[in-house]
């Protein structure tokens, strides 16, 4: 699979956040189109809240995002917590969701929609599973399953947020292999991580976010004690009855 | 007298000699059909108290078509929908834009519409109308509204099809659907107006208060007979429609008001499947089975 270079995303001065308090304070730079982005930072850094924003789920405080020529696709994968796993749907079903874009709310599964799935669950190494229940999947499965709607999804962009939370070594390292596969195939990823290991043997560039940009660029050059360290202090300073930001947009 | 010509006597014979116990099972049949899907996707979506609160946002619609026109087929469903339907957008607005969540949203409203409602049918109801409205009149069903309760089956069919797979998404994953299309919205509106059509058309049968039964308790029953979305809404409706049949021949018999009746066969059936449920019932779970290899 061939995919074009239109998938760079831009930050313009961007500003996210809750209640007027921001969550990403005045964010400028650009994920190039092609290029692996881990994004890290402690906990409350605005790291899910940036894939949100650049998913289009919440609109910014200030400042804009746009992506570069033409309409690219995006896919998102959030946190787990969002998914009803009660729900009696089968993983075939849930995959075929991926392919919303193409087939809407009436078209049938065409057989080539069909072998689609079936290959992107062969990928993520559970074929059969096509009609298991997905309240009867372990975490590691679901986490594979959901991989497979990202690969039927068929993204320019794709945005994983914490993919590798609870999950095994062997199930991280199959899924990490999908994602080197998609940078080879030319796709912009940008990826939520707590894994410092991870981050450095696999993602070529970084972004490390404490509210405000701590240091953006190759892996190799910033990921430092240093920085990590100042992203943590960052943090630290939140000031409930702040007052409105006077920084020049 | 053999066995069968007994059964014939206790439970075909009064449909064949009585067209008002006909119109009663077809009526309820309709319902069944119409209801059964939506009140498992209610199931699913962790929303059974939803119809409650819409039955009960119903009222006032229904009391004010009811002041302006009497016992009125057209007018009080008229009402009734209208009603619902404001009640559902109200709720739908402040959950989208102040901080209460939607049962929160919902509770409100229906709470304020049911009061209105009670105040309305007092005004100049004697208590047999209100008993009307409340608990419905099953064995006086006249064409008008057999047509409506057919036609209301028809287009929750039909609506629930167009819907049904952002529907699930919109359960399964509401957020994916989202960042994909903007028809979780309308998805959603769309089902709301589908539970409040149901039960408008089911107040003329059963009652604004009981015709959630006939929507809610065969989709509980089911969760004990399948694991799957199809089979739960097959077999839902089938237990509305066995509910409706076994109530009204209840009734007839035993002279018990029908309406309540049929929620009450429902009730028994939902019990049961408890009981002896394939997936889960607790009978099965007393049974000591090995477990199985892999």
């Amino acid at each position: 699979m061939t995919v074009s270079r239109a998938g760079s995303v831009q930050l313009h001065d961007l500003t996210l956040g809750y209640d007027r308090h921001p969550a990403v304070h005045h964010l400028d730079g650009c994920f190039q189109a092609g290029s692996l982005t881990a994004v890290i930072g402690p906990n409350g850094a605005g790291k899910s809240t940036l894939l949100k924003a650049i998913a289009g789920s919440i609109q910014p405080l200030g400042g804009s995002i746009s992506m570069g020529s033409g309409k690219a696709r995006l896919a998102y994968l959030p946190q787990l917590a969002e998914l009803d796993r009660d729900f009696p749907i089968s993983v075939e079903d849930l995959i075929g969701t991926g392919l919303w874009r193409q087939l809407g709310p009436f078209r049938r599964y065409s057989n080539d929609n069909k072998q689609l799935i079936a290959d992107a669950l062969e990928q993520v190494g559970l074929s059969g599973f096509n009609s298991r229940l997905l309240g009867t999947l372990s975490g590691g499965q679901l986490q594979r399953v959901m991989f497979a709607r990202l690969i039927v999804q068929n993204a320019e962009i794709i945005l994983i947020d914490e993919p590798f939370a609870a999950i095994d070594t062997k199930t991280v390292t199959d899924l990490m292999g999908l994602v080197q596969h998609w940078h080879g195939e030319g796709r912009t990823i940008i990826a939520v991580l707590h894994d410092m290991g991870l981050v450095e043997a696999f993602f070529p560039e970084c972004l490390i976010l404490a509210r405000e940009c701590v240091d953006w660029g190759q892996t190799s050059n910033i990921l430092t004690p240093d920085n990590l360290a100042k992203a943590r202090t960052m943090i630290e300073a939140n000031d409930p009855h702040a007052d409105e930001c006077e920084r020049a947009a | 007298m053999t066995i069968t010509s007994h059964l014939f006597d206790l439970l075909i014979a009064p449909f064949i000699e009585f067209s008002f116990m006909r119109r009663a099972l077809v009526g309820s049949i309709a319902l069944s059909i119409g209801a059964g899907p939506i009140g498992v996707f209610l199931m699913l979506r962790r929303m059974s108290l939803v119809g409650d609160a819409m039955a009960h946002a119903i009222l006032p619609g229904a009391a004010l078509g009811y002041l302006m026109a009497g016992l009125s087929l057209g007018f009080m469903t008229a009402g009734g929908l209208i009603a619902g339907f404001v009640v559902a957008l109200l709720a739908g607005l402040v959950t989208r834009v102040t901080v209460l969540k939607e049962d929160a949203a919902l509770a409100s409203f229906y709470l304020i519409s049911l009061a209105g409602g009670v105040v309305l049918v007092s005004l100049r109801g004697s208590n047999v109308d209100l008993l009307h409205v409340l608990f419905g009149s099953v064995l006086a069903l006249d064409d008008p509204t057999l047509v409506l309760l057919a036609t209301s089956a028809s287009i929750s069919l039909v609506s629930l099809a167009i819907l049904f797979r952002p529907l699930v998404m919109e359960c399964v994953d509401p957020l994916f659907l989202r960042t994909v299309g903007k028809s979780g919205g309308i998805s959603h509106l769309g089902f709301l107006a589908l539970v409040v059509l149901n039960l408008v058309a089911g107040f003329h049968a059963l009652g604004t208060l009981l015709s959630v039964g006939l929507m809610m308790l065969p989709a509980f029953a089911a969760r004990f007979w399948s694991a799957t979305l199809d089979g739960m809404i097959a077999i839902a409706t089938l237990i509305g429609i066995v509910a409706s049949g076994f109530g009204i021949i209840v009734s007839y018999h035993a002279g018990t008001p029908t309406g309540p009746t049929i929620i009450l066969s429902a009730g028994v059936m939902y019990l049961l499947s408890i009981l002896f449920g394939q997936r889960n019932g607790l009978i099965l779970r007393l049974i000591p089975r090995k477990h199985l290899a892999a």
